[in-house]
């Protein structure tokens, strides 16, 4: 009861922090309306599609992007997470969660399930907006991808704990973000499917299929469309674990880093 | 004879090839207000987070009331406060609101957080600050806040980590004012520190030097007649 307790305040603190931000909010949803309004028309002539599962008919560029773009917003959020993790480092806040008399495992993961919530949040708001552009996708679909996106969202959180565990300072992070963000989300199934990459270069095409982003992104298709992808699931969900045991083992007392000035 | 409040025995830890603790050992008495003083660099904040659970040492034994943290590190933090050297609060948010998150990452529950928040803001004078946005106090009333938080779950053993850094000289003295207040009312206290103004000739001190426990007593006992500040050079060689 009382773990419970803990973990609701690391969660409520995350989620009020967010909804008091409310350019961070706005920013979030922009970056993905701006790749479906603009980049999605404008590349809607030149990429032709075929029909590929989970697809039945041919779809517009705009609906196969679409599921990549959830993926492209929990992967920012998750990023945006990490950040303000590598912030609570050093301002000391994190210290303070990581003195509380529960498992460090326990802690951080309440700090991670608190940034797949705001990633969802995110998510839901941007599936509105889609839906009114146009974009329907079976009703369904959108509760059956909840699980999907979540399980996406830890994976990426996992990720981004990871790497505020390795990263001591702010300004290392912009390189992160270039070095993660931006691989992770051209090399993946997000903007164009694998067979089109295929065609340009089968080792990037193998890039592709290795990126657990990928794998993120083609559950959470699958899932909208009422299907089960279970290799993407399986690969999200070794990932997500294998992620947050690095995490953890970067965040144990015996390779914490000195303190300034010693 | 009662357990000490904290021990420390044989406490190594090395950072790389530099020595940051040498086979630290002391032991506090219950309801003492004591002053781990030392230079900057001697091994102050590695200690303060080797007893905060922060670092696990390479080797030696904290022991916080007879609970060994290396077994039991939950139970031997549940008896600790801790007020860090950096600020650790939410600007954006309430006296009340950061306290509330404290009190329900130690498990309080709601009614009892209300009446523990109340509690330990009266003690540290800060009752009518609780519904200011902690961006809005200055740096002593930050500070205070910060104590007042790290009473929240009663602890036994209050930790502060060089607590007075940044602020102005009345600010000062209130603070070590309050938490020698404290100390008087049994809370056993250990407060990091160089600067020796903030020590009266009844607290205990441990002398950190290099590492290693240069001296540990009582102040008026350790000093004689030698004001505090020449014995504290003659002790670590600083120049003045």
């Amino acid at each position: 009861m009382s773990a419970l307790r803990a973990a609701g305040a690391i969660m409520t603190r995350e989620l009020a922090r967010f909804l008091s931000q409310r350019e961070r909010f706005f920013a979030a949803l922009v970056r993905p309306l701006v790749w479906l309004f603009v980049f999605a028309a404008g590349f809607r002539a030149a990429l032709g599609m075929s029909i590929i599962p989970p697809y039945r008919t041919y779809i517009p560029y705009e609906t196969y992007i679409a599921p990549g773009l959830c993926g492209m917003i929990l992967l920012f959020s998750a990023m945006q997470s990490s950040l303000s993790l590598v912030n609570d480092r050093e301002s000391g806040t994190m210290r303070l969660m990581l003195t509380a008399p529960w498992p460090r495992w326990f802690l951080l993961g309440a700090k991670l399930v608190a940034g797949a919530l705001v990633g969802l949040v995110q998510v839901a708001a941007f599936q509105g907006i889609a839906w009114a552009y146009g974009i329907h996708l079976p009703p369904l679909g959108y509760l059956a991808a909840l699980p999907a996106l979540a399980l996406s969202g830890l994976m990426l959180g996992s990720l981004g704990l990871l790497l505020s565990a390795r990263v001591r300072q702010l300004e290392n992070f912009a390189g992160v973000m270039n070095f993660v963000i931006f691989p992770m989300f051209f090399l993946s199934s997000a903007l164009y499917p694998i067979w089109k990459m295929q065609e340009a270069s089968p080792w990037l095409a193998w890039i592709c299929r290795l990126n657990p982003f990928t794998h993120a992104v083609e559950l959470i298709r699958f899932a909208l469309y009422l299907q089960l992808n279970a290799v993407s699931l399986a690969v999200t969900a070794a990932a997500a674990a294998v992620f947050f045991a690095l995490a953890l083992w970067g965040y144990e007392p015996a390779r914490t880093r000195p303190p300034k000035g010693e | 004879m009662s357990k000490p409040a904290l021990s420390v025995a044989g406490l190594s830890h090395r950072w790389g090839a530099k020595t940051a603790l040498d086979d630290v050992r002391f032991s506090l008495p219950p309801g003492r207000f004591c002053a781990l003083l030392g230079p900057n660099g001697a091994g102050k904040s590695t200690l303060m987070a080797v007893l905060t659970g922060l670092i696990r040492p390479r080797a030696g034994a904290v022991t916080v009331a007879g609970v060994d943290m290396g077994r039991s590190p939950r139970a031997a933090l549940a008896g600790i406060g801790v007020v860090f050297q950096q600020p650790t609060h939410d600007l954006d948010r309430t006296v009340a609101a950061n306290l509330r998150y404290f009190a329900a990452l130690q498990g309080l529950g709601r009614a009892e957080t209300e009446a523990r928040i109340n509690e330990a803001l009266a003690r540290l004078g800060m009752a009518e600050r609780a519904g200011e946005k902690v961006g809005k106090l200055n740096g002593g009333h930050r500070r205070r806040m910060e104590i007042a938080r790290a009473l929240l779950h009663r602890p036994r053993l209050l930790l502060l980590d060089e607590p007075t850094v940044g602020l102005d000289a009345p600010a000062r003295a209130a603070i070590t004012a309050h938490v020698h207040d404290l100390a008087a009312q049994g809370i056993t206290v250990l407060w990091a520190t160089h600067l020796v103004d903030e020590l009266r000739d009844s607290d205990e001190m441990v002398l950190l030097h290099r590492g290693r426990v240069a001296a540990a007593g009582a102040v008026g006992a350790l000093r004689g007649t030698v004001p505090l500040p020449d014995w504290f050079l003659a002790q670590t060689g600083a120049a003045a």
